[in-house]
């Protein structure tokens, strides 16, 4: 795992430092490819195990917390926002950085969105006195 | 990406798996919420400390003005609003995916995916999936919104030839992400997001308003896809688990909503089901007559019995008779008697729904029970009181073979020994079958609007 994550970490810098210099673009980009194939390999062995992580955990919950459940999944899919930081952060305005900026918004209105209901959900589930 | 950033992404998948466990019981759910807050911060400052990250003000701004207005509509929504609230949570998830499949196909830079015009194969592919899951968990949760808020019909709406163009469009899609892999054309980019925009309307059109909890459930997967597929474009590992935490989990309630009506999860996508068509097709002359009681009486006989199960479903959400309801049960119990409630899978618009509005109107919830829990009980029950539910009570379901909702799980309530209806008339109920129920000896049928028919019978158990 360590020598993957270790292997990426070099990649990713390669291919900042071939983003950066234009001149070497074409030689570079066959070097990002080539990373990024390991990567799709490395991913789906994530996929297919988180899967049945969500498997297991899904079904232990309580059928009387499945719209909390929802609120909350509805919450953290918005973890989408990690590529809204990404696609925002350039200094440099341009489309890009503007689409970026609308992602960041429309996932922000969710994780709150989620969270709070799900929070106001639960907090009414009480046990009898 | 620096080994810290990872360990730090790492940390945010394990929280979201920690949060979904906490719902394994409501004792822990909250710490559950607060750990899935926990994770989402973590992620959220982490990639902000990425080198690549600079426009803090823009991003500040954004996310302020994203986070007022998602907190201030969960302040105010209304229990019995919940599905549509959620469905229109879950049409964000899939924009946002769109615009950040947009953004990484204009700078794929800022993602490390190569330059534009010259982005790898597998970027391309992943990202044009992303964002044809993103674009179809649009389009598809804001018509199922619509239908869950009453802004479009909740009629099934049928045409000829639907399947088929829905067929030809996904082929389509296909065709379209394939060729957008060689050429990285922006017109075909945009091509793939308006077809996927058309499909995601056409798919849930024809699907009845009482079937949408199997198609938010299903939304809710498509957009944890959408997220896992981005994942991949910036190869980043906590988008890809906590996207399958989420496909697998919306799967797994359609599922559970599906096993509910005894209904294959294909035969609900095709649509059709339910509504005013199927009411009138079916809606075969009946001359039996049911028997009619009032409030009074239903007061007088709760009132002396020892055990009533309620069951409670979309009627009584509609009429937001929940807390009404509860006053009742209150007093039932306080002149001794045991008072429970019975939940059936697919009561409601949403899965957990039903349990979410008894929780509002103050009922414990170790008096609130699974069909599997409870439906041996009814035998031994001297009163179920069904409130705005009807279809899921239908005895009709395991005898009669030709019914369209033959082999769908039913809660036993005729093996009470007296059984209230709460109804506001004798329409059939969403699959358009009349309820043998109605006929029974031990039926009496209390007409009304539900709020009003368990305030009269307060009325009545207070005299």
């Amino acid at each position: 795992m360590s020598e993957i994550s270790n292997q990426l970490e070099s990649l990713s810098y390669k291919a900042q430092q071939i983003a950066n210099e234009a001149s070497q673009l074409a030689s570079s980009v066959a070097e990002t490819s080539g990373g990024h194939s390991d990567f799709i390999i490395f991913g789906i062995t994530v996929l297919v195990l988180a899967c049945f992580v969500g498997y297991y955990v899904v079904w232990s919950v309580t059928p009387a917390l499945h719209s909390p459940l929802m609120g909350v999944t509805n919450a953290i899919s918005s973890v989408i926002i990690v590529g809204a930081l990404l696609a925002a952060g350039p200094v440099d305005s341009n489309i890009s950085k503007y689409f970026g900026l609308i992602a960041v918004t429309l996932a922000a209105v969710n994780i709150f969105g989620g969270f709070v209901v799900t929070n106001r959900m639960l907090s009414m589930f009480k046990k009898k006195q | 990406m620096s080994t810290l950033t990872t360990a730090a992404y790492l940390v945010s998948s394990v929280l979201f798996i920690l949060s979904l466990r906490g719902l394994s019981h409501p004792s822990t759910a909250r710490r559950g919420n607060f750990l899935g807050i926990l994770g989402m911060t973590i992620a959220i400052v982490t990639t902000l400390s990425n080198p690549g990250v600079l426009s803090y003000k823009e991003i500040g701004i954004a996310f302020l003005i994203g986070g007022l207005i998602g907190t201030s509509i969960a302040v105010k929504i209304q229990m019995t609003a919940l599905p549509q609230l959620v469905a229109a949570f879950h049409s964000l998830v899939g924009l946002a995916a769109v615009f950040v499949a947009a953004s990484a196909y204009y700078n794929p830079s800022a993602f490390n995916i190569g330059t534009v015009g010259s982005i790898p194969m597998g970027s391309l592919i992943e990202m044009s999936i992303g964002t044809a899951i993103g674009a179809v968990t649009f389009t598809g949760s804001i018509i199922a919104f619509g239908k869950l808020q009453g802004f479009v019909s909740g009629n099934p709406l049928v045409f000829k030839g639907q399947h088929f163009i829905n067929l030809l469009l996904g082929l389509g899609i296909i065709a379209l992400i394939v060729k957008f892999c060689i050429d990285q054309n922006q017109e075909l980019f945009w091509l793939i997001v308006f077809a996927s925009f058309v499909i995601g309307v056409l798919l849930i059109v024809p699907i009845g308003g009482a079937d949408m909890p199997v198609i938010v459930s299903m939304l809710n997967s498509y957009s944890g896809w959408a997220a896992a597929g981005i994942g991949f474009t910036l190869s980043n590992n906590l988008l890809i688990i906590t996207g399958a935490l989420v496909g697998s989990s919306g799967a797994i309630l359609s599922y559970i909503m599906c096993k509910g009506m005894n209904r294959s999860f294909l035969n609900v996508l095709l649509g059709g089901f339910g509504g005013e068509q199927a009411a009138s097709a079916d809606g075969v002359k009946d001359d039996r007559q049911a028997k009619q009681g009032n409030a009074a009486d239903a007061a007088f006989m709760m009132k002396n019995s020892k055990t009533i199960i309620i069951v409670p479903g979309y009627g009584m959400a509609v009429a937001q008779a929940q807390h009404a309801l509860r006053e009742m049960g209150d007093l039932l119990k306080a002149a001794g008697a045991e008072v429970r409630y019975a939940i059936h899978p697919v009561a409601g618009r949403m899965p957990g729904h039903m349990n979410v509005l008894l929780a509002e109107a103050n009922v414990p919830y170790d008096e609130v029970l699974e069909l599997d829990e409870i439906n041996r009980d009814f035998s031994e029950t001297d009163v179920a009181f069904v409130i705005g539910a009807n279809d899921v009570t239908n005895p009709a379901a395991k005898t009669d073979k030709t019914s369209a909702i033959y082999g769908m799980p039913i809660l036993d309530v005729e093996n009470a020994g007296q059984v209230f209806f709460v109804k506001r008339g004798m329409a059939s109920g969403y699959a358009g079958v009349q309820n043998e129920l109605f006929f029974r000896d031990n039926t009496l049928m209390l007409f009304g609007d539900a709020k009003k028919v368990c305030e009269d019978i307060i009325k009545g158990l207070e005299n």
